[in-house]
C-alpha cells in the first residue's frame, strides 16, 4: 500500500482483499538510462519501484567525465581553458565563457570597454534564449509533444546563425576572451539581432498556444515533482528551477556582474498558476517568460551599444595573474555557474573548479521524485533541464 | 551586511582564537581558516545565528597544496538575506585528511563532498553516502592530486595510450 504524494489530493491505493490470489508484490529495482531518450544525455537513474511508484531514486553520474579541472592544470596558458569551458554546458557556451572571462578579469583587475560589455551581454542573452528554446522543446518532446520541438528549433537556428556570423561557429564559439572578444561583430549584427527580436516576440505566444496551456501537457506537468522553496535553497538550487519555486533570485539583479545593472528587466518567478507552486509546469513557464525578459535586455543593449571601440583593446599579451584566488559566479540559463580560480603567479592555473549549476540542481532529484510515478520521472528530469556535459565536466 | 573582518570578530568571540585564523595578505578576498574538527559547529553557527544567516553554500572545493603536503577544503558561503559572503578554509595533512561533513547543514555539500572525496581522497566523517561520484567505484587513486599517476590497467583495459 503506497501513498501517491503528488497527484492532486492524496489518494491511498488499497488493493482489493482478494487481489493477486494471495501473491505478494515485491519492490523492483530498474535502471533508467544511461541511454534513454528522456535522460538528456548519459544519466543513469537507479529506481526502486513499488509497482508504478518510485520509492527511491539514485542518480549515477560520471559517464561524460572528461577531467575538465585536471586538463586546466595541464594548460600552460589561461586562455587555453576557454575552449574547455565551452564544452561543459555545450548548449550555452557563451554564458560559460562570459563567466570565466569575468572571473579572470576580476582576478587580474582588467576593465573592458563598453562596446565589449554590450556585445557580451547581447551574446549572453541570445544564448539564454537559444538554450531555453532547446530546454522547452525537448521538455515537450519528453512529455510526448513533438511539434513544439520543431517550432523551437526553427527559432534556435536563427540565433545560431547570428553567432555563426560573429564567431564562425554554431555551438562552441571561443568568442569571449579574457579582456575582450575574439573579433568585432560583423557590420549587420545590429540589424540581424533587431530583426530576430521583432520576429521572435510573437513566437512566445505561439509556444504558449501550442504547448504551455495544452491540456495534456498541463495534466502531465502540474502538481508533479513539487520542489518547495526551503528545500530548493538548502540544496543550493539556482536558476529557473529555483525561481520556479517562487524565489525571486537572479544573480543578474542580486549580485550584478558586467553591466546588468544598466538594464530594466523583471525576475520571473513561478506562481503555481495551474497546480502547486514549484511543480514541473512552474519551472517550465519561468523559462518561457524569461525569454521575453532576455528580449527586453537585448533591445535596451542594442539601443545603448556604442558604435566605436576596439574589442581587443584590453586583451593582455601574457596572462600572468597575481597570486591569489577568486570565486566568481554568473547566471547561466541553468543557474549559478561559479568559477573558483587559484593562481600561483605563474601562467599555468594552479586550480580551477567549476561549480556547475546542473550538477547541483540534479542532486535534488532523489528528494523530489520519491512518491511519483515512473512516467513522471521523465517530466521531473526534463523540468530541471540538466546538461550532462556540465554535470560530469 | 558584514565584512570578513567583522565576521571574523563575531566568530572568534564565539569559538576562540585557537580554532580560527584570519588570512589577509596576497589574496583578493580574505578568508578564515578553521580547524578541521570544528568546521561543522562553525558552519551550523554561521547558518543559524541571526545577523549572519549564511543559508547558502555556493561552492565547496578540494585543493591540493603539494609544497606544504596538505589538502584543503574551501567553503564559499553566502547569505541571501544579509547579502554577505565568506570564505572558509580547512587545511589538513595529506596523509590523514578527514573532517566532519557539513551535509546536514547545507544539502549542497552532499554531492560536492563526494566530489572532493573522489578527486582528492578527503574523507568526510558522518557523510551518509560516502561514495565516489564521477569516477567508477573501483577506480584507483585521486585524480586531482598534483602527484597523481593514472593506473596502467582498468578492468583489463589499457588506460594510458
Amino acid at each position: 500500500m503506497t501513498q501517491v504524494k503528488q497527484k492532486g489530493p492524496e489518494v491511498t491505493l488499497t488493493p482489493p482483499e482478494d487481489a493477486g490470489n494471495g501473491l505478494k508484490t515485491q519492490e523492483m529495482v530498474i535502471n533508467m538510462g544511461p541511454q534513454h531518450p528522456s535522460t538528456h544525455g548519459v544519466l543513469r537513474m537507479e529506481l526502486t519501484l513499488d509497482g508504478e511508484i518510485v520509492t527511491k531514486a539514485v542518480p549515477h553520474i560520471g559517464y561524460l567525465h572528461r577531467c575538465f579541472e585536471k586538463h586546466c592544470e595541464a594548460m600552460n596558458d589561461y586562455t587555453k581553458v576557454i575552449p574547455y569551458v565551452d564544452r561543459m554546458d555545450y548548449v550555452a557556451a557563451m554564458n560559460n565563457e562570459l563567466g570565466y572571462a569575468i572571473a579572470m578579469e576580476r582576478l587580474m583587475g582588467i576593465q573592458v570597454n563598453d562596446r565589449v560589455e554590450y556585445i557580451r551581454v547581447i551574446m549572453a542573452e541570445l544564448q539564454r534564449i537559444a538554450s531555453h528554446l532547446l530546454a522547452l522543446g525537448t521538455f515537450g518532446l519528453d512529455i510526448g509533444a513533438f511539434t513544439p520541438f520543431l517550432y523551437c528549433f526553427i527559432e534556435r537556428e536563427k540565433v545560431l546563425d547570428i553567432f555563426e556570423k560573429a564567431s564562425g561557429a554554431r555551438l562552441l564559439y571561443n568568442y569571449i576572451w579574457i579582456g575582450g572578444l575574439m573579433n568585432d561583430v560583423p557590420a549587420d549584427f545590429k540589424s540581424d539581432t533587431a530583426a530576430f527580436v521583432t520576429s521572435f516576440r510573437p513566437k512566445i505566444k505561439e509556444l504558449n498556444d501550442l504547448l504551455s496551456y495544452n491540456k495534456i501537457f498541463v495534466e502531465r506537468t502540474a502538481n508533479v515533482g513539487v520542489l518547495p522553496e526551503k528545500v530548493a535553497i538548502n540544496y543550493g538550487i539556482s536558476g529557473p528551477s529555483l525561481r520556479g519555486s517562487g524565489v525571486k533570485w537572479d544573480l543578474r539583479r542580486d549580485d550584478p556582474y558586467s553591466i546588468y545593472d544598466r538594464f530594466e528587466f523583471d525576475v520571473i518567478v513561478g506562481k503555481g498558476e495551474v497546480g502547486t507552486l514549484g511543480d514541473c509546469w512552474d519551472r517550465y513557464i519561468v523559462r518561457v517568460w524569461e525569454m521575453e525578459e532576455s528580449l527586453k535586455i537585448i533591445e535596451q543593449a542594442l539601443d545603448q551599444m556604442p558604435g566605436e571601440g576596439d574589442v581587443q583593446e584590453s586583451v593582455p599579451k601574457k596572462i600572468r595573474p597575481p597570486a591569489g584566488e577568486i570565486y566568481c559566479r554568473t547566471e547561466t540559463p541553468r543557474g549559478e555557474l561559479g568559477y573558483y580560480i587559484i593562481s600561483d603567479k605563474s601562467t599555468t592555473p594552479f586550480r580551477i573548479k567549476a561549480r556547475a549549476p546542473s550538477f547541483v540542481n540534479l542532486s535534488v532529484l532523489p528528494a523530489i521524485s520519491v512518491g511519483s510515478m515512473v512516467a513522471d520521472m521523465v517530466a521531473i528530469i526534463g523540468s530541471i533541464d540538466i546538461v550532462l556535459g556540465e554535470v560530469d565536466r | 551586511m558584514k565584512t570578513v573582518e567583522e565576521l571574523y570578530r563575531v566568530l572568534s568571540e564565539k569559538f576562540g582564537e585557537e580554532v580560527l585564523e584570519f588570512r589577509e595578505e596576497e589574496v583578493v578576498v580574505p578568508w578564515i581558516v578553521v580547524r578541521a574538527e570544528h568546521i561543522r559547529d562553525v558552519a551550523k553557527y554561521l547558518r543559524d545565528e541571526p545577523g549572519l544567516r549564511f543559508d547558502s553554500l555556493m561552492c565547496l572545493s578540494g585543493v591540493h597544496y603539494p609544497k606544504e603536503n596538505t589538502l584543503g577544503v574551501t567553503y564559499h558561503l553566502f547569505s541571501t538575506s544579509e547579502k554577505h559572503k565568506l570564505t572558509l578554509k580547512v587545511i589538513m595533512p595529506e596523509d590523514d585528511a578527514h573532517l566532519p561533513t557539513v551535509e546536514q547543514v547545507w544539502k549542497t555539500a552532499d554531492w560536492h563532498e563526494r566530489e572532493a572525496f573522489d578527486m582528492f581522497g578527503i574523507r568526510f566523517d558522518g557523510h551518509p553516502d560516502h561514495r565516489r561520484i564521477l569516477c567508477p567505484d573501483d577506480w584507483e587513486g585521486y585524480p586531482l592530486r598534483k602527484d597523481y599517476e593514472v593506473q596502467e590497467i582498468y578492468r583489463g583495459m589499457k588506460v594510458k595510450y
